[in-house]
């Protein structure tokens, strides 16, 4: 009898070309998509060497991180991010890679157009020059991120050369609680196994708590899993992905369906596969939780409470936690519920997607912003926005305070204009609180939409589940 | 890619688990499309005030580490976004060779690309390392990677491991795409038989 293998282990060694001598292999890349700010370097090289791009129908660009989220249609104000975009646009029709353009009602998050897009399957590789693109193993592909020098190999040859990961399993059983979500959970998750705890693995995300997610929430929790410093995490593809994926426009065919379905059903882990590593979780004790600090380990149930650094378990903690309490202008043992907020943010490629727009709109629905607080929605798609529109959230979420912005990664990182001021706090369903992400000397807390639009209404961090009506 | 030999020179230290990407270099060095000039904007937020002013406390303002070759560092160093201007600023600035605990995976694959050495050490050998490094006058260290030795300033030798494969491509600045497409037959054997199973993923 073979060896049981897991959903990695069959992605992985379906698309090795070769192996080296030195133990790394030679991958095969099923989809590559590309954005601006870490394609150029590729094309200016494949230039200087005459190369052309291997394969144009397995590549997909879209400008999304440096575009303005007002004002769509009109010039970039800053010169280097218009000489930026304008390069993608440019790179694409001399290289012949599809793009899907700036005022197509289809643009958006990278990470949010693939799986629109059918671009994103099961079973396939993915790579894209941004780090989360751990997003897409939501569809049992192997999908991670890459660096730019990869970005142009995968251009050149359709392949890259890498060494085999590990496999690490994840359980997540029993039922979340009421207005918990996905983003709740990996919070969580990340808290638990801390930011470098995946290091060198592929996290295969299980449990009847997984199953239960819709792709949106599976799409959150495999987002983050480069947070918790594992390139690519995996959920097997089930009927809840088949019935995503069906009718997208580079999704298979009718006439293809069947066999894909087919080979789809033979990719979930066998029994008795083993993991290098194993981590469990039981949904049911998950709060909403709260980032305090500037590492996404840095991670709290809303009941929670600031951290004492002279609790800390050695010397290179406490030193860490006392840095990042004195940047996020907070105090030891402070209830996270006292924290106040002057912003929100709504949006990115970990929450930027229809249920993420529907749990904001949700808790915004008859209340207002609380005095003195700035909440920007920004929807992670042109898709996303005008299904929203159609549902009438945008209306809702506008009435409450709220501003509906035009689709990009906004104030994720920052790089548009869309940005937090020195001293600012931000109440944000991004996926990094790293000192300055946000702005310099801005303070971000990590929180899924429904905290989010909470906590913007209430002026401070609250249990979304007290507010709910 | 540029090859690794033996370098010489000051290495400073920094303190601190889990540095990221974004602390290496900011945003705003992220929409330009240069590689140029990355190295003054390498540890932005700790080098320079809000006026873009020098921080006289922070490391590589200070003698001599302003012309630092080596950079020793903490746990899970280059974590975060994937971004390349953090090999490239890093290089720019002139660290060809960062000494850590432990990296994160995106960043390390990325100086592989970039001709940068990571060497990770022990926790106990870095911070002995670290203690001799913040000492201006035994700051100096030659990391020779043919004898996968650092050898301090007092002349005595630090050993370390470096996997055989990214030893190869350092000391002989291999192109990685220039090799691959050497293999362009197999590369074609493997997309028609994938083509055959699943004709879905080659589109017209």
């Amino acid at each position: 009898m073979s060896t049981p293998k897991t959903l990695f282990d069959k992605i992985w060694e379906s698309h090795v070309v070769a192996e080296n001598d030195d133990g790394t292999s030679l991958l095969y890349i099923d989809m590559h998509l590309t954005h601006e700010v870490t394609s150029w370097p590729g094309f200016e090289n494949m230039r200087l060497n005459n190369r052309p791009v291997h394969r144009t129908d397995a590549v997909l660009a879209v400008p999304d991180h440096v575009i303005p989220t007002t004002g769509r249609g009109e010039r970039i104000q800053n010169d280097q991010a218009r000489i930026q975009f304008e390069t993608l646009i440019k790179n694409c029709k001399e290289f012949g890679v599809p793009l899907i353009p700036l005022l197509d009602a289809r643009q958006g998050i990278v990470h949010i157009i693939g799986p629109e897009q059918g671009a994103t399957q099961p079973g396939i590789t993915l790579v894209c020059g941004d780090s989360h693109t751990a997003t897409h193993g939501a569809f049992g592909c192997l999908a991670f991120g890459i660096g730019s020098s990869e970005v142009e190999h995968v251009l050149s040859t359709q392949t890259l050369v890498q060494k085999r990961p590990k496999n690490m399993r994840i359980a997540v059983n029993g039922e979340l609680s009421l207005g918990v979500s996905g983003k709740d959970m990996i919070l969580a998750i990340i808290g638990a196994i801390g930011t470098a705890g995946g290091t060198g693995h592929v996290v295969e995300y299980v449990g009847s708590a997984i199953s239960a997610l819709s792709m949106e929430g599976r799409m959150t929790v495999c987002n983050m899993t480069i947070e918790g410093g594992a390139r690519a995490g995996l959920i097997a593809p089930d009927e809840t992905t088949f019935h995503y994926v069906k009718g997208r426009p580079l999704a298979p065919n009718e006439d293809q369906w069947d066999a894909a379905m087919t080979y789809w059903k033979t990719l979930p882990s066998d029994e008795d596969a083993a993991y290098d590593k194993e981590v469990a979780l039981d949904a049911a004790t998950i709060a909403p939780q709260v980032t305090w600090g500037t590492s996404p380990e840095d991670v709290v149930p809303i009941d929670g409470c600031v951290p004492d650094p002279s609790a800390a378990a050695d010397e290179k903690q406490r030193d860490a936690i006392q840095a990042a309490i004195a940047y996020m202008g907070l105090e030891a043992n402070k209830p996270i519920t006292d924290i106040k907020v002057n912003r929100a943010f709504i949006g990115s490629c970990t929450n930027g997607r229809i249920e993420d727009m529907r749990a904001a709109a949700k808790v915004a629905e008859g209340r207002k912003l609380a005095d003195g607080v700035r909440a920007m929605v920004v929807p992670g798609s042109g898709l996303v926005k005008a299904q929203a529109e159609a549902e009438g959230l945008d209306k809702t979420l506008t009435k409450a305070g709220f501003e509906w912005r035009d689709p990009g990664c906004s104030m994720c990182i920052a790089m548009n204009g869309d940005i937090l001021e020195p001293g600012e706090r931000c109440a944000s369903t991004s996926n990094r609180n790293f000192k300055g992400r946000q702005g310099r000397d801005s303070r971000t807390h990590l929180v899924s939409p429904a905290m989010a639009a909470a906590a913007a209404i209430e002026g401070h961090f609250v249990d979304v589940r007290d507010l709910a009506s | 890619m540029k090859t690794f030999g033996t370098i010489s020179g000051a290495a400073a230290t920094l303190k601190m688990i889990n540095v990221d990407t974004d602390q290496i270099i900011p945003k705003q060095y992220l929409s330009a499309i240069s590689r140029i000039g990355l190295g003054k904007g390498l540890f932005h937020d700790f080098r320079y005030d809000t006026n873009n002013n020098e921080n006289p406390d922070f490391v590589l303002n200070r003698e001599p580490y302003r012309d630092a070759k080596i950079l020793i560092t903490s746990e899970n160093f280059g974590c975060g976004s994937s971004r390349e201007h953090a090999p490239w600023s890093l290089d720019d600035f002139g660290i060809r060779c960062v000494i850590a605990p432990s990296f994160a995976d995106i960043f390390f694959n990325n100086c592989i690309k970039n001709g940068l050495l990571l060497i990770i050490m022990d926790e106990d050998k870095v911070k002995k390392l670290m203690t001799v490094a913040e000492n201006p006058q035994t700051c100096n260290m030659t990391v020779d990677l043919d004898a996968q030795t650092i050898v301090l300033a007092d002349g005595t030798s630090v050993s370390f491991e470096i996997e055989p494969f990214r030893k190869q491509r350092l000391q002989e600045g291999l192109d990685d795409i220039s090799i691959t497409l050497q293999r362009r037959d197999e590369i074609a054997t493997f997309e028609a038989k994938q083509k055959a199973i699943m004709p879905w993923l080659y589109r017209p």
